[in-house]
């Protein structure tokens, strides 16, 4: 059992890492990655509403009736992105300014639904944890690397401190949306590159 | 007038869904492969998102604020979006086949679209009347359609190209689209 868990895990740090070798969830993976920061912030709430609804998806699969099975998950899904909404507006008010619409726009991830659809409504609650945690963490990752090659070449900052000399001067195209665009285009060919398909 | 005219120019081009707000990327990517699909989907967004602007801006102002559960936005907005498509899917199918026919399959992918549900976001955030949020959505339809259109061309031209191996498709699609958005930023000083 520990086993298929820690398979279920590693695969979404490598294998099937979300952003880049499934390239789904772009839309917050573009908007937010400005720094790390935020990056890391938006990868976290997905990782929370990501665990918590494979779980709940996994529990639930054989009451489900399939013909509504599309309808209950996103029932499901938008409760938890709820509860991170409201718990992020009171501990981490700042980042819940900073990443603004994408917050409740968690709902609409394709990665969430695409889990929930395609591993927890097909596989016992703890394999699904497992591929939750791993998807999400994988998530984050692939979030906090972009937002650090963002923000490195953007603002010359890593984590708001400086990484170059005074001289350097930010490459501002990088936190604009064409670096966006271009910067995970560019790691996805990276990708490519260093990994087998 | 002019201030709707402004609104439209704003939500087309400077703020584009797509290539400025980054919302709706998926299918952005997914169905511009071919210039068909990129029309047939560009038409169906048009489509459900001027339907669900409005539904979600009369359930927000009739419904949630009133009642003060503006907590229960999220699930109400993507309920009233997922059931508004299945609606317009059988309405469609029973009354207009010819026009069902054509967004077929791209109706049902427009419930998890992003740009749906955040252009009815937007509109409640920034507290547009019912006449402002009529315009910005069906202006960001447009401006989804646009793009869709315009990358759809590039990629069908890019297919011909040869491409170096570890760029190839998602990867020269993103580069490309950052392109488009570098030529979107000359739009900036517009509006």
């Amino acid at each position: 059992m520990a086993q298929s868990m820690a398979k279920e895990f590693t695969k979404g740090l490598w294998a099937e890492i979300p952003l880049f070798r499934l390239v789904l969830g772009l839309c917050p993976a573009l908007a937010v990655t400005k720094t790390v920061e935020n990056g890391i912030g938006m990868g976290l709430a997905t990782t929370f509403v990501l665990i918590c609804s494979n779980l709940l998806v996994s529990l639930l699969r054989n009451i489900i009736p399939p013909k509504v099975r599309i309808a209950c998950y996103i029932v499901i899904i938008a409760t938890f992105v709820t509860v991170v909404e409201l718990v992020m507006q009171a501990f981490t008010y700042q980042l819940f300014l900073q990443l603004g619409i994408f917050i409740p726009l968690i709902v609409v991830n394709c990665l969430v639904l695409g889990r929930a659809e395609a591993f927890a409504g097909k596989n016992p609650a703890h394999l699904a944890v497992a591929d939750g945690v791993g998807m999400g963490v994988g998530f984050t990752l692939g979030l906090g690397a972009l937002g650090a090659v963002r923000e490195c070449l953007g603002a010359g900052t890593l984590l708001g401190s400086p990484v170059f000399g005074p001289d350097f001067q930010p490459f501002t195209f990088m936190v604009e949306a064409p670096g966006a665009f271009m910067g995970l285009g560019l790691m996805l060919c990276l990708m490519n590159l260093v990994g087998k398909k | 007038m002019a201030d709707y005219f402004v609104l439209a120019i704003s939500c087309i081009f400077v703020n584009n869904i797509v290539l400025a707000q980054f919302l709706g990327n998926c299918p952005f990517l997914g169905t511009s492969k071919k210039m068909e699909t990129a029309v047939g989907m560009g038409m169906a967004v048009v489509f459900v998102l001027v339907m669900a602007g409005i539904i979600t801006w009369i359930t927000d102002t009739y419904l949630l604020k009133p009642l003060d559960i503006e907590f229960l936005r999220t699930l109400s907005f993507i309920l009233v979006i997922a059931s508004l498509v299945q609606f317009v899917e059988m309405f469609l199918k029973k009354s207009i086949p010819a026009l069902y026919a054509g967004l077929g399959i791209f109706l049902p992918l427009i419930t998890t679209n992003c740009a749906v549900m955040g252009v009815c976001l937007i509109n409640i955030n920034e507290e547009y009347t019912f006449l402002q949020s009529l315009v910005a959505a069906f202006s960001y339809a447009v401006g989804f359609g646009l793009a869709l259109v315009l990358f759809a061309g590039l990629r069908e031209r890019i297919d011909i190209a040869r491409v170096p191996k570890p760029l190839q498709d998602t990867s020269i699609g993103l580069v490309t689209a950052g392109m488009i958005a570098l030529s979107f930023f000359a739009f900036k000083g517009m509006v």
